[in-house]
């Protein structure tokens, strides 16, 4: 963990007693995914992950909207809510901020929460209740059996976009980091070790930390990430952030751009001290936006990890305090007392 | 001068003015004057929705109505004796409601050529004989005020402004208000600035001086105090009464309280009540829409709090989808609509009984909740109790169905002992329930009230997962099977339909009453003021009020058919007429105006009079 990761996130929510295992994590029902999703490697991933965590199995959520994703809740041994489209945010925030004693965790897909959802996704980041959102992104809506979303590219060849779709997909880290969400990270289902490194640092993330799980779906979308994954071209694009280290990948490096953006330049064509050093904990969010920009158009290079994890009181924590100082500037509130307080007259 | 006292019963006065002559200020500030004196009372303000419309124009007029009286009264009343008019579209746009002989207390200096002009008066109707039916007096307020104020060190602007406080110690002089409290809180409120409040208090006495001294006013009148039942009492608007409800449920269940809200008008001052309550651990939350709002109350509620959301008009569409929610994963909720007139944003500020169908079946699916409305201001305190009684008891959302007219009107209530409340406490699920003694059966039901577990994060042994999939009786787990699902349809309405309601109560003095008046929600005022008049003058009539619309208590089909003619007032286009025709196949004679007005009583008394001469 890095050093100001401290692990605050986790700081209210009581500790497991004895040794848990994936095995205690894993509910009794039957994964209905298709054969081949993303989603199964997300599932396992999280659930050898969170035993590690060391919280009380009890403590912890899964809170979900509608979509393919949005099903996790249900294979995972902890309570859970599956809820409405584009809402978990919404019942998430309610649940976090009146139970500061329980690790929540949203999963949301890009439809979820990019359309339907946005305005809650958006309001969550500025709000910074203490909650976990993993965004599966497989750029396409799957449950409803194959229309283009939010985040698909343009000229989306679907079913409902025959001859291609119109509308510039968002860039969730963008508009994460737009929102001033404190934890902004991508990862990939494929990738296990470096998905369950950022989880391990969301989960430490006092306040909303959204990660992006680029996740395919093999029947409506497959192979969206396969330059990522295919070892002939992986390295070559992939651009892995981690914190401190200079910004470099394959034989190209980023550094600042005249424009006020960054820039991707061979890295023998540039000194040593003109690379980019990434910080997550700067705490002007325009270099992480710039970051967040380098892989449009898309899969020329993509960013993943750590975009940006800056500390600021969270919401709940906030509202707890505020309830103290007012218990405190006076004492419990009496009802006999309330309903007398104001002015008052006796009929004998 | 001696000056004559004469004795009334009753006054009905109606403050009016433009938005920013702060009308109701004055008419709040009558009130508790009224209230601390002791004579019964019933408020009724009735503003626009715009925060300044124009100066001087009608759609800008504010009003403040109080009834007050020497014996126990039922509502705002219908037509003022006095109207308190501060300019003339204020003159205008309550003239029509003015009966003949009122008196009419006119701002004199705002009736100039310019404002006359803006609404339409061609000459001024204080200087010719337009205003000879009712008893004029024109008071020069804004230059009296003006010249009060002469000493203070403040613009003269703000010296006119203090021309309600000229009117308020005026009309205070003139019906014998206790005036210290008024000063007080003048005081209070402009602590922060010194000057303000000194030339405010000045204004107020001023106006109580002028009353005394000048001959425009020859009369003042006495109300006594009424005959109300022991004990102590405050004023309480209904918005008011219901935080305080809501409150009184979180201390009795002990669960804190969680409200989710996104501001709307008329029901914003429930959210502002209660924010200013943290003291009992209320958590307040102002979500970024209503969606969110009542999710996550949701969310609160599957954590173990008492979850609220409030709303009015379309808010309570764009909830529905969350309510559903709330239905089929059984977790208590209290959805708090203040009902205005609609469709759309329809009238924002008037009053209405529309949203009773949506209530009850504005959602997908067979979707059954309980529905409570409250009588009257003060019954909006015990009515947020008794929805947070079925909702804990029930696992259930409940609809609590307020109104406009009830929100902003105020009467006196006799406080309760917070000792002599009911106690509304759950159990939360500690132990797995399956008959392995290991297994957690979320949706294994109370065999009594069908009620299922209510398990909170936090509990060992018993995780499990529910949502707006269908599920397995029993288990929770996603079921698509056809007759699971028919069992869970009807468990749900079996639940819901079990809910104990009390009886419901007739009021019927001569026991040979052929008529039955029934009526729900914020028409009881009116509904009971016009039987009153009905049967003074000798005629018999039964009253029954509903605050259970969903269950209907179980005597009400009997209630209904043991009456020649039912005869049902409602503020919409016969919403609970057509509820109970289907359900009981009663015939109703509905009696419907949707003017975004409460009823009148004198109107009423006159529909009833006619059902019973027509028998």
């Amino acid at each position: 963990m890095s050093e100001s990761l401290n692990g605050k996130g986790l700081a209210l929510i009581p500790k497991a007693e004895g040794k848990q295992t994936l095995k205690d994590f894993k509910s009794d029902q039957e994964v209905r995914w298709c054969p081949g999703c993303g989603d199964y490697a997300i599932l396992a991933a999280v659930q050898s992950f969170m035993p590690e965590l060391g919280i009380k199995r009890e403590n912890t959520v899964f809170v979900s909207g509608i979509g393919c994703s949005s099903r996790f809740p249900y294979y995972m041994n902890t309570y859970g809510f599956h809820s409405i489209h584009g809402r978990a945010p919404a019942i998430a925030t309610g649940l976090a901020a009146s139970r500061p004693d329980l690790s929540v965790w949203v999963i949301t897909g890009d439809g979820d929460a990019l359309s339907i959802g946005g305005n809650h996704l958006i309001h969550a980041l500025r709000r910074n209740v203490n909650l976990n959102i993993l965004l599966f992104n497989n750029r396409i809506y799957g449950l409803t059996k194959g229309q283009y979303s939010p985040t698909s590219e343009v000229g989306k060849i679907t079913k409902s976009t025959p001859m291609g779709s119109l509308d510039r997909p968002f860039n969730p880290i963008s508009l994460a980091i737009g929102a001033e969400a404190g934890f902004v990270a991508r990862t990939l289902d494929s990738d296990r070790k470096h998905l369950q490194s950022v989880l391990r640092e969301a989960a430490a993330h006092r306040g909303t930390s959204l990660v992006e799980i680029y996740q395919n779906c093999n029947i409506f979308n497959d192979g969206a990430f396969d330059p990522m994954k295919d070892p002939a071209t992986r390295d070559l694009i992939t651009v892995k952030l981690e914190h401190g280290q200079p910004i470099v990948f394959g034989d190209q490096a980023v550094r600042l751009a005249p424009t006020g953006g960054v820039e991707v330049v061979p890295r023998d064509a540039v000194k040593e001290e003109e690379i980019l050093v990434h910080d997550v904990h700067n705490p002007d969010p325009s270099l992480a936006f710039a970051l967040s920009r380098l892989d449009e158009p898309a899969f020329q290079h993509v960013p993943i990890g750590i975009f940006r994890s800056v500390d600021r009181p969270s919401y709940d924590q906030l509202m707890s305090e505020q309830l103290a100082a007012a218990t405190a500037q006076k004492s419990r509130g009496d009802l006999n007392d309330l309903l007398r307080g104001g002015d008052t007259w006796r009929i004998n | 001068m001696t000056k004559q006292v004469q004795q009334l019963d009753r006054v009905i006065i109606r403050f009016a003015g433009d938005s920013g002559d702060g009308m109701q200020l004055t008419g709040d500030r009558f009130t508790a004057e009224t209230a601390e004196f002791g004579n019964d009372l019933s408020t009724l303000p009735n503003f626009p929705a715009e925060i300044r419309a124009p100066a001087g124009t009608l759609p800008g007029v504010s009003s403040f109505q109080l009834h007050f009286a020497d014996h126990d009264i039922l509502t705002p009343g219908d037509a003022p004796n006095v109207l308190v008019a501060m300019n003339p579209a204020a003159l205008k746009a309550n003239l029509a409601d003015l009966p003949r002989g009122a008196d009419i207390i006119a701002n004199s200096d705002e009736f100039t050529k310019r404002n006359l002009a803006k609404v339409g008066y061609e000459v001024n109707p204080l200087e010719d004989e337009s205003l000879s039916e009712w008893r004029v007096h024109s008071v020069p307020l804004t230059s009296l005020t003006v010249k009060a104020l002469e000493e203070f060190d403040i613009s003269k602007k703000d010296a006119e402004r203090a021309k309600n406080m000229f009117a308020l110690g005026l009309l205070s002089w003139l019906y014998h208000r206790p005036v210290e409290a008024t000063i007080k809180f003048i005081q209070a409120k402009f602590a922060k600035k010194p000057d303000i409040a000194k030339s405010n208090v000045a204004a107020f006495n001023a106006g109580w001086n002028y009353g005394e001294t000048t001959e425009a006013f020859s009369v003042s009148y006495e109300i006594k105090p009424a005959k109300l039942a022991p004990g102590l009492y405050r004023n309480i608007s209904g918005n008011q009464a219901l935080a305080y409800g809501l409150i009184a449920a979180s201390v009795q269940s002990g669960l804190p309280l969680f409200l989710g809200s996104y501001p709307i008008t008329p029901a914003s001052d429930i959210l502002h009540e209660l924010s200013k309550h943290k003291r009992f651990g209320i958590r307040t939350f102002q979500a970024e829409d209503e969606i969110a709002g009542v999710g996550a109350a949701l969310g609160a509620a599957f954590g173990g709090a008492l979850g609220v959301t409030t709303t009015s008009g379309p808010g309570v569409a764009l909830k529905a989808e969350t309510v559903g929610l709330a239905v089929t994963t059984e977790l208590p909720l209290i959805v708090v609509d203040v009902q205005r007139a609609g469709p759309s944003t329809g009238m924002p500020t008037k009053t209405e009984q529309t949203d009773l169908l949506m209530a009850l079946y504005g959602r997908n699916g067979e979707s059954p909740i309980p529905v409570v409305a409250p009588a009257t201001p003060s019954d909006c305190f015990d009515i947020a109790l008794e929805a947070a009684r079925i909702a804990l008891k029930y696992r259930t959302p409940v609809m609590l169905l307020s109104d406009g007219y009830l929100a902003n009107g105020s009467e006196p209530w006799k406080l309760p002992e917070a000792a002599e409340l009911p106690d509304i406490s759950v159990d939360f699920a500690t132990t797995p329930n399956g008959e392995d003694g290991t297994t957690f059966l979320p949706f294994k039901r109370d065999t009594e009230t069908l009620a299922r577990p209510w398990a909170v994060p936090g509990t060992a042994g018993l995780e499990h997962r529910i949502g707006g999939i269908e599920k397995a009786d029993g288990t929770g787990n996603i079921s698509y099977d056809p007759n699971n699902h028919d069992l869970m349809v009807r468990l749900r309405q079996a639940k819901i339909d079990g809910i104990e309601v009390p009886d419901l109560e007739v009021d019927d003095p001569s026991g040979n009453a052929k008529v039955l008046v029934l009526g729900w929600g914020s028409t009881y005022g009116p509904i009971a003021a016009a039987i009153r008049r009905v049967r003074r003058s000798g005629g018999q009539v039964a009253q029954a009020h509903l605050r259970h619309l969903n269950p209907f208590p179980k005597n009400i089909g009997e209630v209904l058919k043991s009456y020649d003619k039912v005869l049902l007032p409602e503020i919409n286009l016969g919403q609970l007429a057509l509820l109970l025709r289907a359900r009981f196949l009663v015939d109703i004679i509905s009696y419907n105006r949707v003017r975004g007005l409460p009823f009148k009583a004198e109107e009423l008394a006159g529909v009833i009079q006619d059902v019973i001469d027509s028998e």
